[in-house]
């Protein structure tokens, strides 16, 4: 039989505070007035979504900001009833990879608005290609969760 | 170009909830294993390279110190070489670069992870900024998920025929562990089952994921000299490539995959392979999810985009097949996430000097090890040779 060895238990708990930087903070302040901001860069001619404060492509430093649109196409999506991490809500929830009407890269957010206690009623309201619109919170608080979710145009 | 360098012996431990053992004991297990089989002196070692997930993972940083009497480092350079899900591969890389450049002759490399005295997907979710994307990821199976479906989406392939193919590479990969010793979940599967478990992140189902395993590998990599030295069985190393994007997933394809493709095409170049399907006599790729592996296939250039898994459900990548891919039952069976990429050199070297033992594709002599890292970010990729 095999033997059952003794086991320490130790918790690590290690609060930290980040600084956002200029561009972040102008990028919530916008969600906090119901406008999602990004930055393009003139070299690359990208626009780019949160706001970067510098170029993913050419690194070089970006100044011109752009409000973008609120609507999109679902490029990638998935679902789950299980619970991880940090996640924002309780289960099930719909996770997406948007792309931005003008913008050039895939912004990451949750699907609502939908049945989500059914994954097939899911499958049929979300598919690549589906329009999706930005939802609101009442109240905003200057935060990636100011945005709700993102629901299907009806 | 550096000098020829090769792989001349591997160690692994047994995979599993090793709660028989501390972390330093564990990673003794591997390092032991090694030093029995090759009969070198840990002594000769000039230098050690050690690596793991990131430090949360056990809770305990800097662990290259804390395993320095058990690496038989003390009096010696240690590195350690970080790179997430990829930091086998990178140990790998970073061994045969110290032997290639002349300043070692003999480097032990040691990967490791004890996943469940933690909380792996937690750690993991600390891989990603907390300003943007860390509320969005669903741990690591909602990034591969979310990859999935961009890839089987943008080559229209139907979703019954992706999940008959994923369920046919699990059953197989699950048979095939039966004959590695070091596998940590064997089993016997039936479509059934596969198909009706429970979702973990749709389209990724429980038998589509690798566990969390507890084990370590070790491996020593060694110029010329030393292989004549020794006179061990040699694994040349032929070809290294590795590749990354940008750090924000969504911000580059996932599907058509640049940093895999890129990564495989410099390996292959350095080994002067053209035809990967044809001159590779087996692959271990990284598979932790059953879904990524096809997607490999076709970013290796083992077949075209869209078609692994028609190429899966044909059988060409199965044990009997024309490129059989992960005869050890691969990440899918066995995944201590920092040993995890080392274990995937290990099983190519262990093939093409034929002391792959069960699990043995008869006559390997040219295979390709790979591994990947970050929130879909970086690829690794190693090729291995019987001949320098």
């Amino acid at each position: 039989m095999k033997k059952d060895f003794y086991t320490v238990s130790n918790v690590i708990r290690l609060p930290h505070k980040y600084a956002a930087g200029p561009t972040f903070t102008r990028f919530y302040n916008g969600l906090e007035e119901g406008k999602i901001y990004g930055t393009s860069c003139p070299s690359c001619k990208k626009t780019f979504v949160p706001a970067r404060s510098f170029c993913p492509g050419c690194c070089a430093n970006l100044d011109e900001w752009v409000e973008v649109s609120q609507e999109g196409e679902v490029v990638s999506w998935t679902y789950t009833d299980r619970e991880f991490f940090g996640m924002p809500g309780k289960p099930p929830v719909v996770l997406a990879l948007i792309r931005l009407d003008g913008t050039d890269c895939d912004f990451l957010h949750l699907i609502g608005g939908i049945d989500q206690d059914d994954l097939e009623k899911v499958k049929s309201s979300i598919k690549r290609g589906t329009r999706v619109r930005a939802r609101w919170n009442d109240e905003k608080k200057g935060h990636m969760l100011d945005i709700k979710c993102f629901e299907p145009v009806s | 170009m550096g000098r020829p360098v090769a792989i001349i012996g591997s160690g692994q431990t047994y995979h599993g909830r090793r709660f028989d053992v501390t972390y330093p004991e564990l990673v003794k297990e591997a390092v032991d294993a090694l030093f029995e089989k090759t009969g070198i002196s840990p002594d000769d070692i000039e230098g050690v390279v050690s690596g793991t997930m990131p430090s949360m993972m056990e809770g305990v940083a800097l662990t290259h110190f804390y395993f320095a009497e058990v690496l038989r480092s003390v009096g010696k350079p240690i590195m350690k070489t970080e790179t997430c899900g990829s930091t086998g591969i990178s140990l790998a890389f970073t061994g045969y670069y110290w032997v290639a450049s002349g300043m070692a002759d003999l480097v032990l490399v040691v990967g490791s992870e004890k996943m469940n005295e933690g909380d792996s997907q937690a750690t993991m979710t600390t891989v990603v900024e907390p300003f943007y994307q860390r509320y969005f990821i669903a741990g690591a199976p909602g990034v591969f998920s979310m990859q999935c479906q961009e890839w089987s989406t943008r080559f229209g392939i139907p979703e019954e025929k992706v999940r008959e193919a994923a369920t046919r590479i699990t059953i197989d990969h699950h048979n095939d562990a039966f004959d590695n010793p070091y596998a940590h979940i064997k089993k016997r599967l039936t479509p059934e089952e596969v198909n009706n478990a429970r979702i973990i992140t749709y389209p990724i189902r429980l038998w589509d994921v690798c566990p969390n395993s507890d084990g370590a590998c070790a491996m020593i990599f060694a110029s010329e000299e030393m292989v004549k030295k020794y006179g061990l069985k040699p694994a040349w190393v032929k070809g290294v490539g590795y590749s990354g994007e940008e750090y924000w997933f969504g911000d580059s394809e996932k599907a058509i995959w640049q940093c895999a493709i890129d990564a495989a095409k410099q390996a292959y170049n350095m080994a002067g392979i053209t035809n990967p399907r044809k001159e590779l006599d087996v692959a271990e790729v990284y598979n932790p999810f059953t879904y990524q592996e096809m997607l490999y296939y076709e970013c290796f250039g083992f077949c075209d985009f869209g078609e692994a898994c028609d190429l899966v459900l044909k059988g060409v990548f199965s044990r009997e097949g024309e490129l059989p891919c992960d005869p050890s039952g691969g990440t899918l069976c066995t995944n201590p996430i920092g040993a995890t990429g080392l274990n995937r050199v290990a099983e190519a070297a262990l093939q093409v000097t034929g002391q792959a033992g069960d699990h043995q594709i008869p006559g390997a002599k040219l295979s390709l090890a790979h591994a990947m890292g970050g929130v879909d970010q970086y690829n690794g990729v190693m090729i291995l040779g019987s001949k320098k």
